[in-house]
């Protein structure tokens, strides 16, 4: 054993950095190497990364701005005349 | 959506309020800015009164645009702190926007250990896990939701949001890291919950 291993609480706050790349090779290292043997750990791993993921999947589906909101701003900026011809 | 390259917008003509070019930037951007809001706020006419507001004091502030940040950053602050200002208002001027310190509860609360990542992609995917993520957003404080609504609903980088929140890249990665622990806490409760999976929760 070199380097420290985190214990499965001290892990948690590193995940979301490890998840997005930005984590340190040495602080991967001891999160991979936790990982490989702590079932638990996996888990909550994966269910953050799924968790990142649904949520950028139901973002996608989040409504457009409705017609008759746009028309509504336009009105109030006193652009109308730009709606028009723009759409 | 049209195919022909739109000319990028002007900057020095939006300063001396040329009102086509305001309409282009108002076309470009009232979307994202709705959105924005709506995340936030969670209530359609509350995200229409950002969405006229953030252009009602872009058009007044435009000719002291400095250029120092983009046209969308600047927008997105003037947004973001409309919509804050309106939850202040709702919440009775009783929300903080320092920085949260993390509290012993939340600390202590068991690790919820459930393993949901392979439930087919209709239960993921359904309206009503699609509310329970809206309702999961709107339980995070004001703090920790608008980083997670700019970096993981409206996709932008650690570095945009620190500048739309005027806070360190290292303040968005801590709170962004909190809000997404504490969503796929949620998310593992309700999973748990109406799946009847099992909860190693430790
Ligand atoms: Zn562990």
């Amino acid at each position: 054993m070199t380097a420290h291993r985190p214990s499965c609480r001290e892990m948690l706050g590193s995940l979301s950095e490890y998840l997005d790349g930005e984590l340190e090779a040495e602080l991967c290292a001891a999160i991979e190497s936790h990982l490989s043997e702590c079932e638990n750990c996996r888990i909550v791993v994966d269910t953050l990364r799924k968790t990142i993921t649904l949520y950028h999947q139901h973002a996608e589906e989040d409504p457009q701005l409705p017609a008759e909101v746009r028309l509504r701003l336009f009105k109030r900026l006193n652009l109308e005349d730009f709606l028009s011809h723009s759409r | 959506m049209t195919n022909k390259v739109d000319p990028p917008l002007s900057i020095e003509a939006l300063r001396r309020g040329d009102r086509a070019e305001f309409a282009r930037l108002v076309e470009l951007y009232d979307a994202y800015i709705y959105r924005l809001a709506l995340r936030i706020l969670g209530n359609p006419q509350d995200a229409e009164d950002v969405l006229q507001e953030t252009f009602i004091k872009a058009l007044k502030h435009l000719p002291s645009f400095d250029g120092r940040s983009s046209l969308s950053t600047w927008l997105y602050r003037i947004a973001t702190n409309e919509a804050l200002m309106l939850l202040r208002k709702e919440k009775g001027g009783m929300i903080s926007l320092d920085e949260p310190n993390p509290n012993d509860d939340e600390e202590q609360e068991p690790i919820q250990i459930v393993d949901w990542c392979c439930l087919p992609e209709e239960m993921l995917m359904n309206a009503e896990t699609k509310k329970v993520l809206d309702q999961a957003i709107a339980q995070l404080s004001p703090a920790l939701r608008v980083v997670v609504v700019l970096r993981d609903l409206q996709g932008l980088s650690t570095r945009e949001t620190s500048q739309i929140l005027k806070i360190s890249e290292e303040s968005v990665k801590t709170r962004l890291s909190r809000a997404r622990l504490q969503l796929r806490q949620w998310l593992s409760e309700y999973f748990h919950q109406q799946y009847g999976l099992e909860n190693l929760a430790s």
